[in-house]
């Protein structure tokens, strides 16, 4: 096969794309780890429902308020839909995950899976698997963007910016303002952070909201390249958990980077070898295990 | 008392295809197997591993394959599906033992996923279809596994009913021996308090390797019957639905307890096969039973009573 440059360079852009998922949810799934010590398994699902919320605003809203011509624009998606599912990840710390902190961390996993479950059924159920597609892409993001070496969708570019510029903002709070000195610190010892005055447990809330919000995020951006359907999180989610395991948790840039790297890998290899794409971040696991078991930006438990 | 218990729930093992539908029977029996095994990693070691269904489908994969293609007797197709899981398990011990509690539920699952993109993509495995038709056989080349009898008008598969019952009743007895030897003593010892099991000098990592090849070998036992019963191989079995129905289970019967699998199964099968109408409602109802049983009983149906039990005032005893 002819490896040409622009092919090679074609596939490394949609893996970036891929790639700015993948670090924007690992990221999520590191922040709410850091604090809550729980590996939401609801990530996938919520997802999942921030693209379902963009979608449902878009198609449903307007017949249901009475106001058929009413379609909730692409840009209110991105606000709302992380709001929505940012206020039930509230509800679910307050009213059920709250009560599994003084019992070992995997009822956390196990509980976030029954979420998942929950979610993706009651979705399954309404809407078709195989997928509808969001029709609310706005105008000045649809069309293509010469990059000299190649024709590649402005939806995509923006869809790869807005992502990246997300995870940046989220590193910024974290590493360099006072809130975020909180949370690390409350990452570190929650005991003491709280004997200093701070409200812990809102803290713990507000992270959880803010976690699975950005997975809402993340499915609105995905909406318009995706087709929506109820399974769009559950494979994906999989895939994202191979991505923390790679990289560790331990620190923000890690995650973003190696969301970033794991996506172009699997971009190149779309080229080189597709049957493996969708496995090559499975394989790049098992040799990170092999090599580092505790993940390549890991601290050793 | 507890050999009372036993032989009751032996006889009624060999009663049950008389009494409820034989198939139905087999089915719940390779899941309490399967729970069985997963029981034996989480209850005693400690680990949740959320791949197990890569053991349970990728036996009956080879099973399914080998009996079909290669005309393996049933026995052998068992035998060898639970040695394909063994060695699987292995593979993933090595990769996965080291590391603990939630990395080891994400790693497992990963892996999983790798087998089930195999079994999706591979030649031999009938992607989207599964592998279907799979003989019964004859087991050791003379009993007739397909064999129907005709008892009261109802059409019984009593051969292949005594078979599953058989491989069952091994399995069972192997955890059961495993949890009361030294072996599983020092599991337990792992799981309450690690460092201090090292500090005793166990080799930790070892031991744990053993019983995760173990679990993983008992829930092929498990997957390779499965296979013979439904004559199907499909990707279901290998799916993290799959894995995370085998938590359910155990969990919903009693982390930890030696009949609790069993109970969390057979509640499982039935809730399914009642609630098969209702389409995608299943996964919710499944769903609904995890967050409530995390929520609010841990310990499971078997732990409950157990609990109970411990519990009871002295006096009260009748």
């Amino acid at each position: 096969m002819h490896l040409s440059y622009q092919v090679v360079l074609a596939q490394l852009m949609l893996g970036l794309n891929i790639g700015a998922f993948y670090a924007i949810l690992s990221l999520g799934l590191a922040v709410i780890f850091g604090l809550l010590n729980i590996i939401n398994f609801a990530h996938g699902a919520l997802y999942m429902l921030g693209a379902f919320v963009a979608l449902l605003g878009y198609n449903e809203l307007g017949p249901l308020l009475g106001m058929p011509d009413f379609h909730m624009n692409y840009w209110t998606a991105l606000l709302v839909a992380p709001l929505v599912v940012g206020f039930l990840g509230v509800l679910i710390e307050k009213t059920m995950l709250r009560r599994l902190y003084k019992v070992d961390h995997l009822y956390g996993l196990l509980l976030t899976f029954g979420l998942a479950l929950i979610l993706q059924g009651v979705f399954t159920n309404y809407f078709n698997v195989s997928g509808i597609s969001y029709n609310g892409k706005p105008e000045i993001l649809r069309g293509a963007v010469n990059l000299k070496f190649m024709m590649f969708p402005t939806y995509r570019l923006w869809s790869i910016a807005i992502s990246l510029a997300v995870c940046f903002a989220t590193w910024f709070v974290i590493e360099r303002t006072k809130l975020g000195s909180y949370l690390r610190a409350g990452t570190e010892n929650p005991s003491l952070v709280q004997a200093f005055g701070i409200n812990v447990p809102l803290m713990i809330t507000l992270t959880y909201g803010f976690g699975v919000g950005m997975a809402a995020f993340a499915g609105v951006v995905a909406a318009p390249i995706y087709s929506v359907s109820p399974i769009m999180g559950s494979e994906l989610i999989i895939t994202v958990f191979a991505v923390v395991v790679i990289g560790g948790m331990g620190s923000i840039m890690g995650s973003i980077c190696t969301g970033l790297s794991l996506g172009m890998l699997e971009g190149l290899t779309k080229v080189i070898y597709p049957p493996a794409a969708n496995t090559v971040i499975f394989f790049m696991m098992i040799l990170v295990l092999l090599v580092k078991p505790e993940g390549l930006f890991g601290k050793e438990q | 008392m507890n050999r009372k218990l036993w032989a009751a729930l032996f006889l009624a093992g060999l009663a049950a295809p008389f009494l409820i539908y034989p198939v139905f029977v087999m089915q719940l029996l390779c899941f309490a197997l399967f729970a069985c095994a997963f029981n034996l990693l989480i209850g005693y070691t400690g680990l949740l591993s959320f791949g197990h269904a890569a053991f349970f489908g990728g036996a009956a994969y080879v099973t399914g394959y080998l009996v079909k293609n290669a005309g393996l007797t049933p026995e052998l197709g068992v035998i060898v599906g639970t040695l394909a899981a063994g060695l699987m398990g292995y593979i993933f011990g090595i990769l996965t033992i080291r590391r603990q509690g939630i990395y080891f539920a994400m790693i497992t699952l990963a892996l999983a996923q790798v087998i089930y993109f195999i079994a999706l993509k591979a030649p031999f495995t009938g992607g989207e279809d599964g592998l279907q038709d799979v003989p019964r056989g004859m087991f050791l080349g003379l009993v007739d596994l397909g064999h129907t009898y005709h008892v009261a008008g109802k059409p019984l598969e009593l051969n292949l009913y005594y078979f599953v019952f058989i491989i069952f009743c091994i399995g069972f007895w192997i955890i059961h021996r495993a949890i009361h030897s030294p072996f599983g003593q020092i599991l337990k010892a792992i799981r309450e308090n690690e460092p201090r099991a090292i500090s005793l000098g166990y080799k930790v990592e070892r031991l744990k390797l053993l019983a995760f090849v173990i679990s993983a070998s008992l829930a092929g036992t498990a997957g390779a019957t499965k296979s013979l019963v439904f004559q199907l191989a499909s990707l279901t079995d290998v799916s993290w639905h799959t894995s995370g129905e085998v938590v359910l289970m155990t969990l919903l019967g009693g982390l930890g307890t030696v009949l609790g699998p069993v109970v969390g199964a057979f509640t499982v099968v039935a809730l399914q096969a009642e609630l098969s109408a209702f389409g995608s409602w299943v996964t919710v109802v499944i769903g609904v039973t995890f967050v409530v049983c995390v929520l609010s009983f841990r310990r499971g149906f078997v732990g409950e009573v157990l609990e109970k039990i411990r519990t009871r005032p002295p006096g009260q005893n009748d």
